[in-house]
């Protein structure tokens, strides 16, 4: 209803500001996967655009379609925006790779910006954050507090993110406790509140004890909280919902990217690029470490501060494979490239990687 | 033991709110109206169910609140079908699209915000009894609702005078009409009543599942009630055959890949509906044809002749 609302309201708008032949405002146009009320990935994006609208203020006029499927939907959503004269639209899934570039040759004129894809052109940038940095430090909080040396994993689609996300977190699990072990469920959704609430009860009686997601609800971490368990929140901070869970959360802070982009096409000299940000540059942020003790804080702080200041690369060579073979030069970081098409395991995960 | 009791236990939450929107809609459907918009009232329900625990206090009150929600929406395509005599099919779908999109709406001031659970209403003596007790009197009022409500249900449609009269309407309801019975009244009641069920499932998920409000948290459950029914062959007792299998098997899935023995996800994200489906049909085959087929009725308004 919001979004019927919203693009009629932006229809409209769009009508008088071309009758009248005033100068048009900037345009910038977001899709979400979820909706923007989920309290997770989607919601984090939106309050971005929510900070573009208090930055650039008369500059700007923004407009969003959540809840846009990702498959043949995704281009009608983005077609949709582009006739509409968005000026810059930012398609934050995955899964929209394929309609963003399909839309972006239609509208050579405009602009477009694919979050966590690997496909780019003249008129459509790539954007991502380096989710994996967070996930290293708090691989070694679980390790860390972890009685049973077992978290339980919850996750939502065999994409290179996820897998960068469980590699980067067993690695940094691995470095506390080699014979650290993570029973992964695939849920096969984003956001079912109800399906990620059972996977954790299921790897809770599995003998898990602590309770990470890849996935964008509350309900693990909330039964988390119930068992007296602990977790790890994601996207957002959480901690309202488990006091006594949460350790920390992996908060994206897409807000700067976002003005920095739109103010660009304002001034034009918006530019394609590849953009792969992280806990340096304020992308990814770690909310405060909760209930934890003081020494683990400290080391995860440490962490965290060694991977913000370069001297630390989660994805440091040679790292074992599952299969056993042997990738990346002794102390150099894997390439990007290879990061952002990660099809494989580390040693040490038990899973076998969907197809 | 303990992980056997923790799956059980498990299923349990994950049955309820299919089971609850299942046995209303079966109601509704015997009564041979097709209310497609289950998904839309359960997501009401939730909304409704969750901000006035929030702002009362008081789960239970949510909990009414969630009933009268979903009946209140089921009471605007009561209007619709029975008295405009609108497409049943259309309205359903329209009622689905209004319930996710306003409970979007009344659900932003609720968004982020921790939520109270519905108290589980444990029986001092039986709770204590080996493994079972804490399965079967250790439970929520929803569920214990929910087992009634089966009952009660089958009870009545097929056991009393007033089930007669509902499945005569869905059957044939010319027939019933001549015979002197209200078909639009008890229509009505019918629909409000599988809208108060759906309304009561989407409370079990914001007030005792994952007590919580975000937007669109049913994420299709309405829809899985409302093929349950139809495998179920409109029996009551088989939609909770139906809607338990679902839960064990979903769950069984993610225990199956939490123990890691490599059996690819997707498969066994898809078993529930296979093995549902498997199931249900082979019940209803092993029943005499007229007792497994659709109301005659169902989905056609009711125009009476004067």
């Amino acid at each position: 209803m919001k979004k019927f609302l919203s693009i009629a309201a932006a229809a409209a708008l769009a009508v008088a500001l071309s009758a009248s032949g005033a100068a048009a405002k900037v345009k910038a146009c977001w899709i979400y996967v979820g909706p923007v009320g989920d309290f997770g990935y989607s919601y984090q994006h939106d309050q971005g655009r929510l900070e573009v609208e208090k930055a650039l203020g008369d500059q700007v006029e923004t407009a969003f379609v959540e809840n846009v499927p990702e498959g043949p939907d995704t281009e009608r959503a983005l077609e949709r925006l582009a006739r509409e004269g968005c000026n810059i639209t930012f398609a934050t899934s995955f899964g929209f790779m394929d309609a963003a570039v399909k839309v972006a040759k239609k509208f050579p004129d405009l602009k477009f910006e694919h979050a966590t894809g690997y496909k780019s052109a003249e008129n459509l940038a790539i954007y991502n954050a380096r989710f994996y940095e967070g996930r290293y430090v708090i691989g070694q909080i679980a390790a860390k507090l972890s009685k049973t040396g077992v978290a339980g994993y919850i996750v939502s689609f065999p994409i290179p993110e996820v897998v960068m996300g469980i590699n980067a977190f067993m690695l940094g699990a691995q470095t506390v406790n080699p014979d650290f072990k993570i029973k992964i469920i695939w849920v096969n959704s984003w956001y079912d509140p109800g399906k990620e609430a059972d996977a954790a009860k299921v790897l809770f009686s599995q003998g898990a004890d602590i309770i990470v997601q890849h996935t964008d609800s509350t309900a693990p971490l909330q039964v988390a909280q119930e068992q007296g368990k602990l977790g790890f929140g994601q996207s957002s901070d959480m901690i309202k919902f488990a006091p006594k869970s949460q350790l920390t959360a992996i908060v994206d802070d897409w807000g700067p990217y976002y003005v920095r982009r739109v103010k660009e096409v304002i001034d034009g000299t918006w530019k394609t690029q590849s953009t792969w940000e992280g806990m340096k540059e304020g992308l990814v942020v770690l909310s405060p470490f909760t209930n934890m003790p003081d020494d683990v804080a400290k080391m995860a702080a440490e962490t965290a501060e060694k991977i913000k200041s370069g001297e630390l690369h989660p994805f440091t060579g040679p790292i074992t494979r599952q299969d056993g073979t042997v990738v990346g030069e002794a102390g150099k970081p894997l390439p990007d490239t290879d990061l952002l098409s990660m099809n494989w395991y580390v040693k040490g995960v038990d899973d076998k990687l969907p197809q | 033991m303990d992980i056997l009791q923790a799956l059980i236990l498990t299923v349990i939450t994950a049955a309820t709110p299919l089971l609850l929107a299942g046995v209303g809609e079966a109601v509704v459907e015997r009564a041979g109206v097709l209310n497609l918009g289950v998904e839309g009232m359960m997501v009401m329900g939730a909304v409704s169910g969750f901000g006035a625990a929030y702002v009362t206090g008081s789960p239970y009150l949510g909990v009414v609140a969630s009933i009268l929600a979903g009946t209140g929406l089921a009471l605007l395509f009561a209007i619709l079908t029975q008295t405009f005599l609108a497409n049943q099919v259309a309205s359903g779908l329209a009622l689905t699209l209004l319930g996710l999109g306003l409970s979007g709406l009344i659900g932003e001031a609720f968004v982020g915000l921790p939520g109270t659970k519905v108290e589980k209403l444990v029986f001092p003596a039986l709770s204590d009894i080996p493994f079972i007790g804490r399965i079967l009197f250790a439970q929520d009022l929803i569920v214990y609702l929910s087992f009634l409500l089966t009952a009660v249900v089958s009870y009545v449609l097929f056991r009393t005078r007033l089930g007669l009269v509902v499945r005569a309407i869905g059957n044939n309801h010319d027939s019933a009409h001549a015979l002197g019975y209200g078909v639009i009244a008890i229509r009505y009641l019918c629909i409000l009543f599988g809208g108060a069920c759906a309304g009561l499932a989407g409370g079990y998920l914001s007030l005792a599942y994952t007590p919580q409000w975000i937007e669109n948290m049913t994420a299709g459950r309405g829809w899985i009630a409302l093929a349950l029914v139809v495998f179920a062959s409109w029996l009551p007792w088989r939609v909770a055959v139906g809607a338990y299998l679902f839960g064990a098997v979903t769950i069984l899935g993610f225990f199956v890949q939490g123990m890691g023995w490599g059996i690819p996800s997707q498969f066994l994200s898809s078993l529930p509906y296979i093995v549902t489906i498997i199931a249900l049909v082979i019940i209803s085959a092993s029943r005499t044809i007229s007792r497994a087929a659709a109301p005659a009725c169902l989905g056609r308004s009711f125009v009476p002749d004067r």
